[in-house]
């Protein structure tokens, strides 16, 4: 899909709207492997690579585990580097992800969210990413298009700042948001580059002038040192995505923070979800509103690291809270998001009750109605204080 | 590795040759001691260390490079049993 406006309003799905902020990115390299949903920004970026439209070597490789491997190498080599990728793509890179975090390399991947085999499926959940949690990634979490094109700017921004320099994963929602067509701004090319600026590596494996070992051993004597350097480092990121955040508001006119509250101010009852699914919860909280009822949504934007102290104030006044996951974690006890957002609250004098909910795993339609049920139930657990289940699985 | 908190970040090494300063002897438990009057230079030592650390000067075996010795004991055991110049001792720690 040729993209006509240069600046202004246009109509394009997720897909072309990152391959859209990749040309305006210009990265140095470009590393990956065709999957869908992702595929589209690889098919439109790959037009751009060949019309000269971008300085980027564009590296075709024979699998996701080579993209990222690539990737390592061209970031360790002082290169502004991207990827993307969605679902068995992701787990096929899982081993390198952690060598890219672990030797502190700013990639950014652009990961479209697809549910994880088997059953074979390829539409959206969270699995993938959720799969990756732990590899020490920074996540971004999109609910439209417009947040993920912008994200992807914030992302370049966050992942090279040199109190972070780790690699970040944008994220949106395979075919809702990818595939979808949403009416968005684009940002002017020359404001992109001024926002982003130029990527210069503290090292680079080329400079042979200034030898440097990269991924060398380090026994029990360092290795932990190591680990609790990145751990600093990952929890210090959230301070840089507040202000990246708070910059990019006040350049571009949309402002974004770790998380979105709509409505949440007096509520009672509270749907903590990430992705596209808040837009469809937005519907419900706005009809119940209507009807009186005090409900609200916590969106958590920034996944990893965990805004834990944020989102425990945000939630503390409700009295009953159901965080929904698309992915399972096969603990048997609830969702990721679920285990993650009640454990930050543990830390409340008066804590609210709080339910997992999984809903839309391999793109299983979440509507406005199966919000407006988890609500009803949300209701009555804060008025009477009784939990009658505290995990399930909704939208069967 | 001496100053921790200063370690580079990412585990990045900023300079060449750096392995000559990595020191691995802390590893041994037992430890080579010759008795030069018993030994007659055959260097059968130096050809089985299996870490460069018998130390030869003009044709003679003239001690350990106890920064690398690991204390595996194969010294002593290829030491003729004619000369058996080389005993292993426990590491006082």
């Amino acid at each position: 899909m040729a993209i006509l406006v240069a600046k202004g309003q246009a109509g394009l799905t997720g897909n072309s709207a990152i391959a859209h902020a990749m040309k305006q990115i210009n990265p140095d390299v470009y590393a990956a492997y065709p999957i869908t949903p992702s595929t589209g920004i690889m098919e439109e970026f790959s037009s751009y690579v060949a019309d000269g439209d971008v300085d980027t070597e564009f590296i075709t490789v024979e699998s996701e585990h080579s993209a990222m491997s690539a990737c390592i190498g061209a970031s360790a080599s002082g290169a502004r580097v991207m990827t993307a990728t969605s679902s068995q793509g992701l787990a096929l890179m899982w081993e390198m992800l952690y060598i890219a975090s672990g030797m502190r390399l700013p990639i950014a991947l652009i990961n479209v969210n697809r549910a994880l085999s088997a059953p074979i499926n390829i539409h959206c959940d969270h699995s993938d990413s959720m799969g990756a949690r732990d590899s020490g990634w920074i996540q971004v979490y999109s609910e439209t298009v417009q947040e993920a094109y912008d994200n992807l700017f914030q992302a370049v921004r966050i992942a090279e700042n040199e109190k972070v320099l780790l690699p970040v994963m944008v994220c949106l929602d395979g075919f809702i948001t990818s595939h979808a067509i949403e009416n968005i701004s684009l940002i002017d090319d020359a404001e992109v580059r001024e926002f982003i600026g130029e990527y210069r590596a503290k090292h680079s494996l080329l400079d042979t002038d200034h030898p440097v070992t990269y991924g060398a051993m380090t026994l029990p004597d360092s290795y932990m040192e190591f680990k609790h350097q990145q751990s600093e480092a990952i929890a210090g990121a959230k301070d840089v995505v507040s202000e990246i955040g708070r910059e990019f508001g006040k350049k571009f006119g949309r402002e974004y923070g770790l998380m979105e509250k709509y409505r949440l101010e007096d509520a009672d009852a509270a749907i903590v979800i990430l992705s596209s699914a808040a837009g469809t919860t937005k519907v419900a909280v706005d009809e119940l509103r209507k009807a009186g009822k005090k409900v609200g949504i916590l969106r958590p934007r920034l996944f990893r690291p965990f805004p834990f102290r944020e989102i425990a104030d945000a939630l503390k006044n409700v009295k009953a809270i159901a965080v929904l996951d698309r992915a399972d974690s096969m603990s048997g006890f609830g969702g990721p998001l679920f285990n993650e957002v009640r454990s930050a609250l543990y830390e409340l004098e008066k804590r609210p009750k709080v339910v997992s909910r999984i809903f839309g795993l391999g793109g299983r339609d979440y509507k406005v109605k199966d919000a407006i049920e988890v609500f009803d139930d949300l209701l009555k657990i804060a008025e009477t204080g009784k939990v009658e289940t505290v995990t399930k699985y909704i939208t069967l | 590795m001496k100053e921790k908190k200063n370690l580079p970040i990412g585990g990045v090494i900023t300079e060449g040759g750096t392995a000559h300063e990595y020191v691995t002897g802390g590893w041994r438990k037992l430890r080579p001691v010759l008795d030069k009057g018993r030994c007659t230079n055959c260097l059968i030592c130096w050809v089985m260390c299996p870490d460069s650390a018998i130390i030869v000067e003009e044709g003679k075996m003239i001690g350990f490079d106890m920064e690398h010795c690991k204390g595996c004991g194969i010294c002593a055991e290829e030491c003729p049993d004619k000369v058996k110049a080389i005993k292993m001792e426990e590491e006082k720690d």
